[in-house]
């Protein structure tokens, strides 16, 4: 009988095996509009992210023969006349096919005031000959600007040339190419600074979820089911809420002029109004308001299912309630908390919008200069290297929970 | 049944308690129980049994009445400090521990030193014979294993007194049958009191020193399991406890705590229970296995004509269904040997029993 059952016979095994690829290939189906989904909303456009965070053709697309030329040069001095003309030869073109606003804005990039430079140049050469050009060009682009004489402008075409190239990432963390290719800091520190003080941000925003939330999701999970349904209700009004209105709710509270304000003013507590909004308090306070049904929700799932019973045991046994929670309930929430403090942590580091509105100066967070770069600087490289780096940061970070939590402490529901 | 001698260990007096401030769930529950006794609470799901013992425990507050322990009342003693073990029904066997945690945690909470904690341990996990198992976590265990190591845990910082509620329901019939064993075992070898919560009257039956049968709040009746199966004191115990049957007739006459009661079926003489008037409707009970059908050599007072209506093979025995001429039913138990009789369908049949089988009650 035994061996019967261990050894199919050929034709039943065939059988097993049609009866899995059937199921699997159901299951594939099953999958299918998820994976097109990922595929389009979420991987192709973080690798576009990636590409353009080391890819700008711009340059070497708009001047391909002076970048030629310029490659003999040494990099002292004011290059050939030859270079020169072919420079002034390919802004007559650009100038033609308006184009010479684009390399205008790579050159200014890295030398600031070149971008005017450049295209006042490009408008003084748009009318003339081209055998003028070719015999005079090298006067005439320096008649045109005496930055066109300079080292500093060729050395920056020259740099700007490369199709691939990591000054996009060095920037990103304050760091730049010096003369001679060594890897330097930058004049103006601006992003480290940044990235450290949207981690700090968040971090404060986590910790403040986790006061607010863990009492709340506490009394919820052991408060009879009608009371913590009303409860609930009151946790996820800010989901039903736009977050627009909330956080202009926020500027009408803390302006200037605004409830909060005019409260402490009338009660004589203050006399001149507190700077409260358009700051890093403002963004605080606003985010953890925004993010607490983050930590709330996982929260309260994981205390639901933990039965009264371990609690009680603690204390029959002689712990007081204090240690019961701290040995006991603690660890066992430890799920829950741990995932909704992920949750708040990482919305809380790419978030955009609350810091825009209520930020001001101070309150500004690593994507509201990923934004600028994107909308105003037209940086879109720039954009994308800090926005890769804080991906990898965001993976960074989850690689050390998992290390010292650990992933299977982790329950959503 | 109430003892006020000196020998009283726990006392509850009076004890009311309402979660809702308009019903009791416990209306006046008394009982006295004895150092080292088994008592079990018994009684149908939500009849209060849970709320009396976290009364007891301390996590419910009690609402009026007294709970004293060693003579001095506990009702303001905050439950970490009243020294009891407790087992509940999932465990609550803390699951980032290992077992041997698990049962080191209330000794720690006690500050013991170290290696005599570890000591405890290991003679408390070969106790309940889990010596090997010290390293595991509890969600790696079995249930039965589960149940001993949360017994092992209530014992471990040797409460006087050690609640359970409804320990073995998550369990299995053959599990529970050798848990009920072991708990018996290790009550008998270490010697604590015990407050035993079940709504499985086997249970209660085999186990307990006495048992408190618990309805809608009140204690029905408290005796040791043979007074409580052989002398219910009302119709509410006779039917929870065991199977029984019950004839409905009329008190014709009452001497000497005997009752003669006229019913369709024949005279029976049974014992008259509290509260029986003479001239009164009331109902007898009679146990299935104290009947019999005739004809047979066991002695017996009553005989009751009744018509078969059918049997069912159970196996060690078989059960015999009659009709009453009313039309209720009348359930016999029969060894299942050769004396066991058969009939054909609507065949007339005589049962017997013994007076001091039958205990009449008054009706309704
Ligand atoms: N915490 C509570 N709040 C309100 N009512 C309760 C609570 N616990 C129990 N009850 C009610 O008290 C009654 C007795 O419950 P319980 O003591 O758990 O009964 P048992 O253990 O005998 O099944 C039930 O009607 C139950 O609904
Ligand atoms: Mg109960």
């Amino acid at each position: 009988m035994a061996s019967m059952t261990q050894n199919l016979a050929p034709e039943d095994a065939r059988n097993a095996a049609r009866e899995v690829r059937k199921r699997r290939l159901q299951a594939f189906f099953f999958v299918v509009p998820l994976l097109v989904f990922l595929i389009f909303a979420f991987v192709a456009p973080i690798a576009t992210m990636l590409y353009r965070s080391v890819h700008n053709p711009t340059v070497a697309n708009l001047i391909p023969q002076t970048l030629a030329a310029l490659e003999d040069w040494s990099g002292e001095g004011v290059p050939d006349d030859a270079v020169l003309i072919q420079f002034a030869a390919d802004m007559k073109r650009m100038a033609n096919d308006r184009t010479s606003g684009q390399l205008a804005d790579e050159i200014n990039r890295a030398l600031p005031g070149m971008s005017s430079v450049t295209k006042s140049t490009a408008r003084a050469l748009r009318r003339v000959d081209d055998a003028e050009i070719a015999a005079n060009g090298a006067a005439m682009l320096l008649e045109a600007n005496a930055r066109w004489g300079e080292a500093a402008t060729w050395r920056a075409i020259r740099d700007a040339g490369p199709i691939y190239s990591s000054s996009y990432y060095l920037t990103s963390v304050d760091l730049e190419r010096d003369r001679d290719g060594n890897i330097v800091q930058r004049d103006t520190q601006i992003y480290v600074q940044l990235y450290t003080k949207t981690l700090k941000m968040a971090l404060i925003i986590t910790g403040l979820t986790i006061v607010l939330g863990y009492p709340l999701a506490f009394f919820m999970a052991h408060a009879s089911s009608s009371l913590a349904n009303f409860l609930m209700v009151f946790v996820l009004l800010p989901f039903w809420t736009s977050l627009l209105v909330r956080t202009t709710a926020w500027i009408a509270l803390l302006q200037t002029g605004g409830v909060v304000n005019s409260t402490l003013q009338w009660f004589g507590i203050i006399d001149d109004p507190l700077q409260l909004l358009y700051n890093e308090f403002s963004t605080i306070l606003a985010m953890t308001h925004i993010l607490l049904p983050f930590m709330v929700l996982p929260l309260y799932a994981v205390m639901r299912g933990i039965d009264s019973s371990y609690m009680r045991a603690a204390i029959s046994m002689g712990s007081t309630p204090l240690g019961a929670w701290s040995k006991i309930y603690l660890p066992m929430s430890l799920p829950g908390l741990s995932a909704g403090a992920l949750l708040v942590f990482i919305i809380s580091i790419g978030y955009y919008i609350t810091p825009a509105l209520v930020g001001g100066t101070d309150g500004q967070m690593i994507s509201n200069i990923i934004a600028f770069h994107m909308q105003v600087s037209n940086n879109w490289e720039l954009a994308a290297a800090l926005g890769s780096l804080l991906l990898v940061l965001i993976l960074v970070l989850y690689w050390l929970f998992d290390r010292f939590v650990g992933t299977d402490n982790l329950k959503l529901g | 049944m109430k003892d006020l001698g000196s020998e009283t260990f726990l006392r509850f007096d009076n004890v009311k308690k309402s979660y809702d401030q308009k019903n009791l769930v416990v209306k006046g529950f008394d009982m006295d129980v004895k150092e080292g006794e088994f008592i079990t609470l018994l009684g149908p799901s939500g009849s209060g049994k849970t709320t009396v013992l976290m009364m007891l425990a301390g996590f419910e507050s009690v609402t009026s009445g007294d709970i004293a322990i060693g003579g001095k009342s506990i009702n303001r003693t905050a439950p970490n400090k009243r020294n009891i073990g407790m087992v509940f029904q999932n465990y609550a066997l803390f699951p980032h521990m290992t077992v041997a945690e698990n049962l080191a945690y209330p000794l720690s909470v006690r500050k013991m030193p170290k290696a005599e904690i570890k000591e405890r341990v290991a003679q408390y996990l070969a106790l309940v014979e889990l010596s090997e198992f010290g390293d595991r976590r509890p969600g790696q265990l079995s249930g039965g294993q589960k149940q001993r190591v949360a017994l092992a845990r209530a014992m471990i910082f040797q409460p006087s007194l050690i609640l359970m509620d409804e320990p073995l329901g998550a369990l299995d019939k053959n599990l529970r049958e050798q848990m009920q064993f072991e708990i018996t075992r290790l009550h008998k070898q270490i010697g604590f009191t015990v407050i035993y919560v079940t709504h499985d009257q086997t249970e209660a039956l085999s186990m307990s020193d006495r048992i408190a049968v618990f309805n809608d709040g009140v204690v029905q009746q408290c005796a040791p399991p043979s007074e409580l199966y052989e002398r219910p004191v009302n119709a509410f115990v006779a039917d929870f406890i065991g199977e029984n049957n019950f004839v409905a007739g009329q008190v014709t006459q009452i001497k000497d705590g005997i009752a003669q009661v006229k019913t369709d079926a024949g005279l029976i003489a049974a014992r008259a229970a509290e509260g029986l008037a003479d001239g009164a409707a009331c109902r007898v009970s009679i146990r299935p296995e104290k009947l019999f059908i005739h004809p047979t050599d066991h002695a017996h007072d009553n005989a009751l004509t009744v018509t078969f209506n059918t049997r069912i093979y159970v196996g060690d025995f078989i059960r015999y269904y009659f009709k009453m001429p009313d039309g209720t039913d009348i359930i016999v138990k029969v060894l299942n040997d050769l004396s066991a009789p058969e009939f054909g369908d609507g065949a007339q049949a005589q049962l017997l029993s013994l007076t001091h089988d039958c205990t009449a009650f008054p009706a309704g």
